[in-house]
């Protein structure tokens, strides 16, 4: 760790640009406590925070939140990062994005558009958002994306109110001119964890689900790509969360802060460096929380002499605090963890329980 | 289904879709294929491939080119490079 040289660049950097959102997911990624509106970082330091990324290797941003659209420097911001030479992608949940912002923001450089959907039927999909009108402004924005040329990812969290129709929505993504769909299924981390009961599969949906995947890559190939995990709480591996702690990636908190992966502040007693006082390439380097977890030498049996340590890297750290109390912890979703029998007694907890939504 | 060694047309024009783009970058060591949401490092034949992807030039000529350029028999290019592109195109990064 003590050498630059020895160190991975990273690819992608994802700014979260605001906490401000007007739905009200359940499964809301963004951290427990939220960095208010007068903490966000102005334009000029965005991009400042784009040129240094650019020099440390980066080369492509996500522009997110939050509902980045709630920014009304979301266009300046934009061209800055394209100025600079970045491959500029916009995570949205089209709530804010009006036709008129998407053509300056076309303009300004916007390379891809990714646009979370929340089930395939409109009442459904509005009664997950907790915002009335979201589907239909997200099926207008994708057709203004398409209708622009920009190449659209349709974003689609998946949990035990929905995942019967993930056919439904392969089949949306592509009636919208998607070239992609993430079937992303809910981690529980921040405030899902409020809403796990009522968010969990179950074993049969699950496993309905993976075949129906493979089935629908098959009919589709060439059409669209579908990129989709299992599961954590079903999975016998544990994902290389942000592939590898400090390795891939780098995410920019609203106020500043950076952090190795979007939920890292949910590990007590890690510091975080932030843009304000310290240059992106010095906190790569050298900031503690970067430090923390990475390589392997931080790591406990069975990790530490598991030959996958460099696949997976022991899972998720932020998962690992969450279900064991320590984040050195392998993740229980691993099949060698001690604590694996804890995940399938938490996974079989399932409920049909009304929502507790995210309000701001 | 099964496309990847199907026939690419003599006088399709190949180029990388908006959203595609193909990159040098010395921090990451060479050559790579930014898409979306998703990053591909290309080696420098692959890479030469695909910058004559311009939406330009016909599969023909793009073949052509690379035996000539490389003194390579146009057979085995022609079967390579539609490996490659077919390849590409399957993952949304290429279109013929």
């Amino acid at each position: 760790m003590s050498t630059t040289a020895a160190l991975p660049k990273p690819l992608g950097l994802l700014a979260e640009l605001t906490h401000r959102c007007p739905l009200g997911c359940p499964y809301c990624s963004n951290p427990i406590a939220l960095d208010p509106r007068a903490s966000e970082l102005d334009t000029e330091t965005w991009a400042q925070v784009f040129a240094e990324a650019t020099a440390l290797g980066v080369l492509q941003v996500h522009l997110s939140g939050g509902e980045p659209a709630a920014r009304r420097d979301l266009v300046a911001i934009t061209a800055a990062a394209h100025g600079v030479g970045l491959y500029t992608n916009l995570i949205t949940s089209a709530v804010g994005v009006t036709a008129a912002t998407l053509r300056r923001l076309a303009e300004a450089g916007l390379d891809h558009v990714q646009i979370s959907i929340q089930d395939s039927e409109r009442a459904a999909a509005d009664h997950i958002a907790g915002y009335e009108g979201a589907f239909a402004r997200k099926r207008a924005l994708a057709a203004e994306v398409v209708g622009l040329k920009i190449p659209l990812t349709v974003n689609a969290v998946m949990h035990r109110a929905n995942i019967d129709r993930i056919e439904e929505m392969v089949a949306l993504a592509l009636a919208l001119g998607a070239s992609r769909v993430e079937i992303a299924h809910v981690q529980y981390y921040g405030w899902a964890v409020k809403n796990r009961a009522a968010l969990m599969p179950s074993a049969a949906q699950v496993a309905r689900a993976a075949a129906l995947v493979e089935e629908l890559r098959a009919r589709h190939h060439g059409r669209i790509v579908i990129d989709a995990v299992v599961p954590d709480y079903y999975a016998r591996l544990p994902k290389p969360c942000v592939g590898g702690w400090g390795r891939r990636s780098l995410n920019v908190t609203p106020a500043g802060k950076v952090l190795p992966c979007h939920a890292a502040e949910s590990i007590p007693g890690l510091e975080f460096w932030s843009v304000r006082e310290h240059s992106l390439a010095d906190i790569w380097t050298n900031s503690p929380a970067f430090n923390a977890f990475r390589g392997t030498a931080w790591m406990q049996e069975p990790c530490r002499t598991c030959p996958r340590r460099e696949i997976d890297f022991g899972g998720c750290r932020c998962q690992a605090f969450a279900l064991t109390g320590d984040a050195r912890a392998t993740d229980p979703v691993c099949h060698l963890s001690p604590r694996h029998e804890d995940v399938a007694a938490l996974a079989a907890v399932q409920e049909d329980a009304p929502y507790v939504y995210r309000r701001l | 289904m099964n496309g990847t060694n199907a026939a690419i047309a003599m006088d399709a024009r190949p180029r990388l879709p908006r959203g595609v783009r193909l990159v040098h970058n010395e921090a990451q060591g060479g050559w790579l294929l930014l898409a979306p949401e998703r990053v591909f490092k290309a080696d420098a034949i692959a890479a030469e491939v695909v910058k004559r992807c311009t939406g330009e030039a016909t599969f023909a000529a793009i073949v052509d080119d690379l035996a000539k350029s490389y003194s390579a028999p146009r057979e085995r290019v022609l079967a390579d490079v539609t490996a490659l592109l077919r390849g590409l195109a399957d993952k949304r990064l290429l279109e013929l």
